[in-house]
């Protein structure tokens, strides 16, 4: 058999940048099926079915309300404190269901990977784009909420930063799969990184401003809000809020700096994962 | 005739020990070595199935330099021991996993199906099922469509559609399975023992299309069976695998008669058996080809594993020629336990006393149970009893009507 006379090869070894694009856009109608396969099995056989979409994040804000509004007193930027919480964790959430939920890729999927191929990238990307479901759901939470506190007469208004709201989702989406990525890459040999990654996520909501406004931190903590300014969450929370609330930091640097991070993340995620991808089977 | 698929200087290494721990100084290691453009300080090639010659570097090769080349419209059969490296040469041709080195080249999609039903979710329907099913196993939304009434129908489940899959039996459940795998528009099909599930009817039904698919439609299938009769009637060629090594490719019936004769005789040596990835029989030996009735059965056995693997359980198990167990020999002790947590491997030595069977054919088998390998690992050894001459007119009544042993006995006449 010469060169031209076979269509595909499996070598020991392929290149570091051949991410296989091809095949993922061969595959596209497997990514949708994926996405209704998570939205469909979510609910089957609940009672409130997709009630619970709503559930967590109206409860989240309820409490959050009253412990760091109420009780601890934080500022909210003079804004509502539900309108203000409930910004904040409808876009963290969605943010850190992406990076969960994909820092397991492989774990999860081991009994599918072990036994079929297709582009792997696809259930990454599945991920992201179910949580997109989800995350549309809350929306509408949010903007119900929104509409409510708009007419009710509270003093706030959208600004024109809300145009740049598909940017801030895709910057969520795509910083939620590149830093998952990498994770789940590094999980399937260094299993330790499985428990770090659960109560990191949880940790770097503090890091980021979902329950306070990033001025109240340049204000108190002049020394230390560096932590939060360059966490890449911060400017997208910040111009999401900004955007529907009309209060927050907007600059165009950070959200520059935010892209910038997202990008190095999602190139380095997605070159990792599909170096791992290969072999992860013999170690899982 | 065009090759579908060609392997060249295939192999595949499988990393021992506890992985898992250690790996980052091991992977600094490796990535030092790269760096000096030294080679991989754990993989040596030059070291041949190292998992039973103890070495440092804790690799097992699972497929060694594999070469072969198979013609499109072929159907083949992978046959082999447990462990002869079947499922490893699966795994990397469905691209599940990658070679340690080498390469195959081929020509034309290909549809492997390693387990039936990969990624059905129990919540959905028979029809939400078979299109991501299908997707799963490449088939774009609108191939599904297209073929969708004969997936139905081939599976017989018309009027269970709609209804989640949880609900099916199990049999309902394979079919559909198999039916959309089966009606993939592959020019490779690649099956695992898949069809060892189901019911006799449906096994015969799967054969069928397995053979529509490589005789009428012109496919390459590539099968791996422990059935001989499936592999004959399915395959026109095969290929005999042991220890990661190609025995002998060849027509099927040439191949299979090999395999069967070197299991069909008396064995009463073995060497080098993998139970599984980290433990293997060194030697496993009896003394005698054929033993009387009350001869002494000597045994040699030695197991080494790859770390120390403190054993609780070890038994020999006689077996008939009927598949019924006549007997164990359990050979725990507290001797046995202390000595497995001491060294990682086992040399021992025993015999079975009288061995008080009826004449026929016996198979010995091990039961083991250890941290690193627990189970039942049967027809190892193979050795007959003959009928022992006994000086009378007296003949013995025939084999079927005496039990399973022979009891020593005296008889008096008062």
């Amino acid at each position: 058999m010469n060169d031209q006379d076979h269509d595909w090869t499996i070598e020991a070894k392929t290149s570091l940048l051949d991410l296989k694009f091809n095949e993922v856009w061969a595959y596209r109608d497997l990514l949708w099926l994926l996405v209704r396969r998570d939205f469909v099995s979510f609910y089957k056989q609940t009672i409130l079915g997709p009630l619970w979409f709503f559930i967590q994040p109206l409860f989240t804000t309820i409490i959050f309300t009253f412990i760091f509004g109420n009780l601890a007193g934080i500022s909210t930027d003079g804004l509502p404190k539900p309108l203000f919480y409930m910004a904040g964790i409808t876009a963290w959430n969605y943010f850190a269901d992406c990076l969960n939920k994909t820092s397991s890729v492989f774990k999860d999927n081991a009994g599918i990977f072990s036994k079929v191929y297709f582009p792997r990238l696809i259930m990454p990307l599945s991920i992201v784009v179910s949580n997109l479901v989800r995350f549309g759901v809350q929306m509408l939470l949010f903007l119900t909420l929104v509409a409510y506190y708009y007419f009710s007469g509270a003093n706030f208004h959208p600004s024109w930063a809300i145009l740049l709201f598909p940017m801030i989702v895709v910057l969520m989406a795509l910083l939620g799969l590149g830093a998952g990525m990498i994770i789940s890459a590094l999980t399937t040999k260094y299993r330790d990184l499985a428990f770090l990654i659960g109560f990191g996520v949880q940790l770097l909501m503090y890091a980021t401003t979902v329950i306070y406004p990033l001025s109240t931190a340049l204000e108190k903590y002049p020394k230390y809000s560096w932590i939060i300014e360059y966490n890449p969450m911060t400017p997208v929370i910040e111009t999401f809020r900004y955007g529907f609330l009309g209060e927050g930091s907007f600059s165009w640097g950070s959200l520059g700096y935010a892209t910038t991070v997202t990008a190095l993340l999602l190139v380095f995620g997605i070159v990792i994962f599909n170096k791992v991808e290969r072999n992860f089977v013999d170690t899982v | 005739m065009s090759v579908a698929i060609k392997v060249e200087n295939l192999s595949k290494a499988y990393q021992l020990g506890q992985i898992g721990t250690g790996t980052i100084s091991r992977d600094l290691e490796r990535w030092y070595a790269r760096i000096r453009g030294k080679e991989d300080p754990f993989l040596r090639i030059g070291e041949s199935n190292d998992q039973h010659s103890k070495s440092e570097s804790n690799v097992v090769w699972s497929l060694k330099d594999i070469n072969f080349e198979i013609q499109q419209g072929d159907a083949v059969g992978i046959i082999g021991r447990n462990g002869a490296g079947k499922s490893t040469l699966l795994k990397i041709l469905s691209k599940v996993t990658a070679p340690t080195t080498g390469r195959i080249t081929g020509k034309g999609r290909i549809a492997s199906l390693l387990e039936v039903g990969t990624g059905f979710h129990p919540e959905l329907s028979g029809k939400e099922n078979i299109f991501l099913n299908g997707a799963i196993l490449g088939m774009r939304k609108k191939e599904i469509q297209r073929k969708l009434d004969e997936i139905v129908d081939f599976a017989g489940i018309e009027r269970y559609l709609d209804t989640p899959v949880k609900r099916y039996s199990s049999g309902m459940y394979v079919r559909l399975a198999f039916a959309v795998a089966a009606h993939l528009e592959s020019e490779i099909l690649i099956v695992d023992e898949v069809l060892a599930v189901g019911d006799a009817e449906f096994q015969k039904k799967c054969l069928g299309k397995m053979g529509d698919v490589s005789k009428s439609e012109g496919r390459t299938v590539l099968f791996v069976s422990h059935n001989m009769e499936s592999i004959i009637s399915l395959c026109s060629s095969c290929i005999l695998l042991n220890n990661g090594e190609i025995i002998i490719q060849d027509k099927v019936d040439k191949v299979v008669s090999k395999y069967i004769s070197n299991s069909d005789g008396n064995i009463i040596n073995i060497e080098h058996l993998n139970l599984n990835a980290y433990v293997s029989l060194k030697q496993f030996e009896i003394n005698k080809n054929v033993f009387e009735s009350f001869d002494d059965l000597m045994f040699n056995l030695e197991i080494d594993s790859i770390n120390i693997n403190p054993m609780s359980g070890l038994s020999l198990l006689i077996y008939n020629s009927y598949e019924k167990r006549v007997a164990i020999i359990d050979l725990r002790s507290e001797l046995l336990e202390k000595s497995s947590k001491e060294k990682n491997f086992l040399k021992l030595n025993g015999y079975i006393k009288n061995i008080n069977l009826i004449p026929g054919s016996y198979t010995i088998g091990l039961f083991i149970n250890s941290d690193l390998c627990s189970g039942d690992f049967l027809n190892i050894l193979k050795f007959q009893i003959s009928e022992k001459f006994i000086d009378s007119k007296i003949i013995p009544y025939p084999i079927e009507v005496r039990g399973t042993v022979s009891f020593a006995h005296n008889l008096n006449i008062i």
